[in-house]
């Protein structure tokens, strides 16, 4: 029910049946606002695709370090009490370059992926000091250097123009929203996690134990959970820092409430079955003896943990418990002096859900709910990690400072930012070390993650979108619960409902869908003056009778209880309207929960939110006129923000809103209005035509493989060195688009071409999924793609003096040049342009033969060098596309060579239309053998019908229609989810060409030249060329290396190892009774080993010879698996003495 | 289904044969039927159907319908599918052309990689006549009777007469196909007298550049076939489709108010509705259907009409890419055809000879094919 709407609602409803309301007939159009999506392309303009994480960045690095700095300000001395060091301002600076002798100092983030430097900023501080007797200040003192996110406020890349950008070498299509740190592009993914500082109520079925559990989080990062659970009927508190459990009124007396009477009226209020439910709680406690706050606190403190400070004497237990209460349980409730109001009314609340969920299970919440979870990014993992590096950049800095104020005469007067500028690079260390590895280990604050960040994927422009967009769960992946997998209704819009991987993170990795924005911190004082303004009445000034009585409801910011209100629905009404008029943040939520009788408001951050059109009075604000200004450019996304025709909306405020999917949906309680309902996929599954016809497995495949697919990655992709790059030849827009897919410029960087595609068997390579592809077609480039890999060495200096050096082609005694360094230029590097086979040189390095003897003093020319040439493994010649020298941070020589192969689809290679139907190529067809139709148009692929009855891929029928419409009528079409064209007017289309209106055509066949007896669907489906290819599997060995330690063959295709006859093959072959078969490949053709064992003693010798005997007499030769020897030879290593027994056979 | 053919239409202009309904292909709405001919010997009773040279003389017909530059639509009636479809099929991959091969880089400082700009070159038709030349042999050496040499030198650099103020313009910011040069080898330039070896478009953009870039490469053409790589095919396409027939049965003739929506079904022209709206099939315009099988949707129709196709009349369409003129592609491939029935012929002979005890053959008794 909309809040809003309350009073007036009722009426409208009446209204609506009459011929004229609001003068309108029953039978007039309802008129559309017509290109309301366009507020999806205005909304991405100013948003961007990964603006969570960009705006988290820009969080921390202009607001949230200024907290940290505040928080951590001052550094004194133990020795000198009259020294200090206050820090007064702290700036991040913009990216530049560390090199020392740099006459420009700009940077370009491309240039840190080419020469594997960081990507940073410097962090400056203005600091004020004593020195002597006067007090200094410093400005702009250099403390340390932070990686720059890509296309955040302090990046460089930020406000450019596309002319600007490729003369930077930058892809404009690029999202930004990573760091390059060692040259490396990494991601910090969101991390998704339960909400801090809200009560959840749980229920374990099997004890039947409620619990309410509310996770406390402060600024500073102390985190500590506070339970409120039943025990045999009765209600507990528990806390980590106290032993034992706390009878909940012996918890609220020590928190202040002292009387009976008042600790029922709190917690279970009036209600007869909540204060039957709690009265044994009371009598627990009078027969504990626990009476009054004193009693109460003794009890506790007798039983808090203690932290065993070194200094002090010991304190009385309800000292003790007082400063844990105040402190450690449920931390985010303040308590300013021994004011214990809110915590004690914070605590009854917890006990009263846990009443409700008692009495009622429904009252139980949903763990799962979208509403109830937070998202962690950048800015948040950021701000923890500068905080534990400048606490400990500060301690350093005391020690230092203290050894040198230890000292009794000092020669100048002593300056602390001299000692400041000695710190060396602990900060910078710490940011590269955390990004570089993702363990985010900050004991401080009681963390230790890893895996917190990835690389980025640059397989394909969607890969890498594809990565900006993700959230991983912090639920173990081995946990057999349903719950966190599944599809939650509250996600509808705000995470894609088809990305996510198969397997084991199925459901825990999810993608944030199209219009989804994360909330950043705002500041929640301002926001609790106005909720004074508008009428909330003080939480500590009211009783528990009042706080349950009829008609009121208790009022929540970020968790805490502030106060109370009788008129929930015109506050929040009043609320809202100063929140759409712009008076606070847009990203503050406000709603009503009825069941709890409380309105909530957040500002928190990590709240997901979109927004949505206001609808008031059965009518949207956004008006057809407003379209026109947005199309014109007079309004931007902001516009519609700051006039209020627009809100974001989290999914707890979601929740509490009727809103209209279309606008002919609307009704008059309805509040809200969807921007386009297909902005509820992500990035990645918006790249699918028709999503909506297909089975939804299918289009979760598809997120997983267009991740795959080789295409264009980036306008600056020739010029990147990446370790593997996978890219297109020729690269087509597909010709059955979506809007997603102009939205997030996939038709400007492509991953597949446009197939014709008969759907039809041949010849029998095409069971099991696989496509027949024509020849010519391949000839002609369809398929053709690149693999680009990087080869990188260091030409490094020693401490010793010697150094790596490179050399031209060593000639043999005829003066010749030896084959493999045919391509080794002047410089000893191959040259751009030559071909590659395998076994040749392309980096001609010589090392010293001293580089590690630390005691060589000599002359560092007269080295002998010993030759250390990289060559070239794969079996497929390639070609030398790039070689660049470049100078590391460490001053290190550093050579890249990019060698590139081009490959045409060949038998096996992986193919995928987008609607996670993959198959390889089974057969390539020459172009006379392929079926023809009347135009003489031959397909390029065939595709075997099989694959649709049980996939139920419509969609992928409807891309055809829709493309062949699209081709004879010479424009593209959209398959866009929810919409698209029609398959009728693609019909229609077909039809007016002389086409059959289903899209089958009549078919010759190449072969026999008659024509085919069924009519063949038969058109262009867009088809993606995906990274598994045969070249780069394909793998057999008949003898080859083995293993020093056992002397069986080597493993894996690198190495180019035997295939396995595993622990089920030998099985099989054992059941069967094939004994000499077995016998053949698990020892003779793997690690037979001659033995010469003693029959007397039975171990073994050698050469006859046992030496246990030390005699020759009774020596007999066997053959076992030189894994058994080794194992024997162990076993007596180990003191056990195994011996043959040997047996005429 | 039982095909109930309906009798010529007194007024047609078409030969009767046309109407004989064992030459039809049923054009079904949801399948075709009677694809193969079955005019063979044997397969009717009492009917003679072995192959006669002069029967064959007579029903065989050759005529071209449309020509232009670079295309020809001609028809082909009276022979099997067979044989239509073996011409189709040399014409794509069998009648041999010169395209590049071999392409030296010297220098290619543009942005499109080595490989693809060879790949590229090697797609560019070129327009000298494939009979001037020999294959090359096993050996691979390249002479003047097998190697067509190319040399393709070209540097963009910024056109400096454009005004300031201007947007920038290049001097060969784009290669094209006409910007290769034949370089004479041995006897061509004596031979090939005035036709001077080039592509046959000049206007294929083969790459792309900026000021400083430059592109310096020699490459070598030599002939082949369409069978090896679709470069060396003659033909853009080379493709038949039999001709459509559209019989209206006399007996449930086309209601008067819905004959434009009949008329509608078929492509335009086919079908004439004349002023009192009966319908009648223009069999000038006839080849012009698309058989797009809509009349076959509609239930109103239903019984009206039989679509079908004529199985032995062919409407070739070539379109000639390469050095052939479009009316020259169809003889080439029957002249290649031949070479190959006279290979065959003289490996038969071969065997018989060698049947006969005649020797004379291999000494593994092998009958060696001519190449091709």
């Amino acid at each position: 029910m909309a809040v809003d709407g309350h009073d007036a609602g009722d009426n409208e409803w009446e209204k609506a049946d009459q011929p004229h309301w609001r003068g309108l007939g029953l039978t007039d159009p309802i008129k559309s606002v017509e290109d309301k999506w366009l507020l999806l392309p205005a909304f991405l303009k100013v948003k961007g695709l990964v603006k969570q994480h960009i705006d988290s960045f820009n969080y921390f690095v202009d607001v949230d370090i200024k907290n940290i700095l505040k928080a951590n300000n001052k550094v004194t001395s133990d020795v000198d009490p009259r020294f200090w060091l206050k820090y007064t301002d702290i700036v991040v600076g913009f990216p530049d370059r560390t090199d020392a002798d740099a006459i420009d100092k700009s940077v370009t983030p491309h240039e840190c992926r080419l020469r594997d430097t960081t990507y940073g900023a410097p962090i400056l501080v203005t600091i004020q000091y004593t020195r002597g007797k006067s007090v200094v200040r410093r400005a702009n003192v250099n403390i340390g250097r932070l990686p720059i996110m890509l296309r955040s406020n302090k990046c460089v890349l930020t406000g450019r123009n596309e002319a600007q950008l490729a003369r930077m070498t930058e892809c404009p299509l690029d999202p930004g929203g990573y760091f390059i740190v060692k040259g490396t592009e990494k991601v910090i993914l969101v991390q998704e996690q339960l909400s801090k500082n809200r009560i959840i109520v749980e229920v374990d079925p099997t004890k039947g134990v409620v619990q309410a559990s509310c996770t406390s989080s402060t600024h500073g990062g102390l985190k500590s959970k506070t339970y409120v659970a039943t025990k045999k009927g009765k209600i507990y508190l528990r806390h980590n820092s106290i032993h034992e459990d706390v009878p909940i009124v012996i918890a609220l007396k020590a928190l202040g409430i002292q009387s009976d009477k008042e600790i029922l009226l709190l917690t279970a209020g009036n209600h007869e079955a909540y204060k039957s439910t709690f009265s044994p709680n009371l009598e627990e406690a009078a027969k504990l003896g626990v009476l009054t706050r004193h009693q109460a606190l003794e009890w506790i403190g007798s039983r808090v943990k203690v932290n065993r400070r070194v200094v002090g004497p010991r304190r009385p237990a309800w000292e003790e418990a007082l400063e844990a209460l105040a402190t450690i349980v449920l931390a985010h409730v303040p308590v300013q002096g021994l004011e214990f109001r809110s915590k004690a009314i914070f605590v009854a609340t917890m006990t009263r859900r846990v009443l409700m969920a008692m009495d009622d299970e429904k009252m139980v919440d949903d763990r799962d709910y979208v509403g109830n979870k937070r998202l962690e990014l950048a800015g948040q993992l950021l701000a923890l990690l500068f905080e534990d590096l400048f606490k400990t950049f500060n301690a350093n800095l005391k020690s230092a400072i203290d050894k040198v104020l230890k000292k009794p005469s000092r020669t100048s007067e002593f300056d602390a930012f001299n000692t400041m500028q000695f710190q060396g690079d602990h900060i910078t260390a710490g940011f590269v070390r955390a990004i570089s590895t993702g363990n985010w280990s900050l004991k401080r604050f009681k963390m230790d993650r890893a895996g917190v960040t990835h690389v980025l994927s640059r397989l394909s422009f969607i890969s890498a979108l594809g990565m900006m967009t993700r959230i991983s769960s912090q639920f173990e992946k081995t946990r057999k619960v349903s719950g966190p997998r599944a599809l939650q209704p509250s996600q509808w819009g705000m995470l894609c409902p088809s990305d996510t991987p198969e397997g084991e993170a199925c459901g825990l990795v999810k993608n944030l869908a199209l219009m989804t924005h994360i909330t950043t911190d705002v500041d929640e004082e301002p926001i609790i003056r106005i909720a004074f303004m508008l009428g909330v009445e003080d939480i500590s000034l009211v009783t528990g009778a009042e706080i349950y009585g009829p008609n009121t409801y208790v009022v929540n910011v970020n968790g805490a209880i502030i106060g109370l209100t009788r008129y929930p629905a015109r506050f929040v009404t009043n609320f809202r309207k100063l929140r759409r008029a712009g008076r606070f943040s847009e990203f503050v939520s406000v709603y009503v929960n009825n069941h709890h009788r409380t309105v909530l408001i957040a500002s928190d951050g990590g709240r997901i939110c979109r927004p949505m059109i206001i609808v008031d009075h059965g009518k949207p604000r956004v008006a057809t006129k407003h379209i026109v200004q947005l199309k014109q450019g007079l309004l931007a996304f902001d516009d519609f923000l700051r006039k209020g025709l627009v809100e974001y909306l989290d999914v707890n405020e979601e929740n509490d809103s009727h809103i209209a999917l279309y606008e002919s949906d609307i009704v008059p309680t309805t509040t809200h209005l969807e921007i386009e309902p297909f902005t509820l996929l992500g990035a990645v599954a918006g790249l699918i035509p028709y999503p909506h016809h297909n089975q939804s497995p299918r289009n979760t495949y598809q997120c997983a493989m267009g991740k795959q697919a080789i295409g264009a990655i980036g306008y600056n992709q020739l010029n990147r060195i990446d370790t593997l790059l996978y890219l297109s030849v020729y690269p087509q827009k597909p010709m059955v688009k979506t809007k997603t897919i102009e939205l997030i410029g996939y038709d400007r960087l492509p991953a597949g071409q446009n197939a014709t595609v008969a759907v039809m068997s041949y010849s029998g390579y095409d069971i099991e999924d696989a496509l027949i592809q024509n020849k010519a077609s391949l000839d002609r480039g369809y398929g053709r793609c690149q693999v680009l890999r990087k080869y990188a060495t260091l030409i490094r200096k020693y401490p010793n003096g010697t150094y790596d050096r490179l050399a031209d082609a060593p000639v043999d005694e005829n003066g010749q040049v030896q084959k493999k360094y045919d391509i080794i230029q002047l410089d000893g590097l191959a040259g751009v342009g030559e071909r590659v086979d395998p076994g040749d040189v392309y980096i001609n390095k010589q090392t010293p033969t001293n580089a590690n003897d630390n005691t060589f003093t000599g002359q560092a020319a007269t080295v002998p060098y010993k030759n250390a040439p990289m060559t070239y493994k794969s079996p497929v010649p390639g070609n030398i596309d790039k070689v660049m020298i470049s100078d590391t941070e460490n001053d290190q020589t550093l050579i890249k060579v990019l060698i590139r192969q081009t490959r045409r689809p060949e038998l096996g290679d992986k193919f995928s239309s987008r609607h996670g139907q993959k198959g390889v190529c089974g057969l390539i067809v020459n172009q006379e053998d392929m079926p023809f139709n009347d135009q003489g148009i031959v397909p390029d692929t065939i595709m075997n019908p099989h694959g649709f009855p049980s996939r139920m891929t419509v969609g992928k029928m409807i891309e055809l229609l829709a493309g062949k419409a699209g081709v004879l009528a010479g424009k593209l079409q959209y398959g866009t989810a929810f919409g698209g064209s029609k398959v009728e007017d693609m019909s229609r289309i077909l039809i007016d060409n002389g086409f059959s209106y289903a899209g089958k055509d009549m078919l010759t066949s190449g072969i026999t030249g008659e024509p085919l007896e069924a009519y063949v669907y038969f058109g262009p489906i867009y088809y993606q060329k995906l990274k598994h290819m045969v070249m780069d599997k394909m793998h057999a060995r008949a003898r080859g290396p083995r293993a020093t330690l056992t002397r069986q063959p080597t493993e894996g295709r690198s190495r180019e190892g035997g295939l396995r006859l595993g622990e089920m093959e030998r099985d099989c072959l054992i059941g069967y009774g094939a004994t000499q078969l077995l016998l053949e490949r698990l020892m003779i053709s793997s690690d037979k080993f001659e033995v010469n064992a003693c029959e007397e003693c039975g171990l073994m010798g050698y050469n006859g010879w046992c030496t246990y005997c030390k005699s020759s007499k009774k020596m007999a030769q066997l053959t076992i698996p030189y894994a058994a020897k080794l194992l024997f030879q162990e076993l007596m290593a180990m003191n056990v003495v195994p011996r043959l027994v040997l047996d005429d056979a | 289904m039982a095909s109930t053919s309906y009798a010529r239409p007194s007024s047609s202009q078409l030969p009767p044969s046309v109407f004989n309904p064992r030459r039809h292909v049923n054009v079904q709405p949801e399948r075709v039927s009677d694809v193969s001919n079955t005019e063979y010997p044997g397969h009717y009773p009492d009917e003679d159907h072995s192959w006669d040279l002069q029967k064959f003389k007579q029903t065989l017909n050759v005529e071209v319908k449309r020509l232009s530059q670079r295309s020809i639509e001609f028809d082909l009636v009276g022979v099997d599918a067979s044989i239509a479809n073996a011409f189709r099929r040399i014409l794509i991959a069998e009648v041999p052309t010169i395209a590049i091969e071999y392409v030296y880089m010297w220098n290619n400082t543009s942005v499109i990689q080595d490989e693809v700009l060879a790949h590229r070159l090697g797609l560019v038709p070129l327009n000298l006549n494939p009979a001037l030349f020999d294959f090359r042999d096993a050996s691979g050496v390249p002479t003047d009777r097998n190697t067509l040499v190319f040399r393709l030198n070209v540097a963009c650099e910024l056109d400096k007469s454009t005004p300031k103020g201007a947007p920038k313009q290049y001097i060969h910011d784009q290669v094209t196909s006409g910007d290769l040069e034949w370089v004479p080898q041995g006897e061509q330039e004596t031979a090939f007298g005035d036709r001077i070896p080039g592509p046959t478009n000049p206007n294929i953009v083969l790459a792309k550049m900026r000021p400083g870039q430059e592109i310096e490469l020699e490459l070598h053409a030599v002939k082949g076939v369409g069978k090896e790589h679709a470069k060396w095919s003659p033909v853009a396409t080379a493709s038949y489709r039999t001709h459509p027939l559209i019989l209206l049965n006399p007996s449930m003739p086309v209601p008067p108010h819905l004959a434009q929506k009949f008329a509608k079904c078929f492509s335009p022209g086919v079908v004439q509705v004349s002023a009192d709206g009966e319908v009648s099939i223009d069999e000038h315009n006839l080849r012009k259907e698309s058989m797009s099988r809509e009349v076959l949707r509609h239930k109103e129709f239903e019984g009206c009409v039989e679509l079908k196709r004529i199985r032995d009349w062919f409407i070739f369409t070539v379109e000639s890419e390469g050095p052939y003129a479009p009316e020259a592609l169809f003889p080439e491939s029957v002249r290649v055809m031949r070479e190959k029935i006279a290979n065959i012929r003289r490996a038969a002979e071969a065997l018989l000879a060698d049947a006969d005890g005649g020797g004379g053959v291999g000494a593994d008794g092998d009958v060696e094919m001519a190449g091709v």
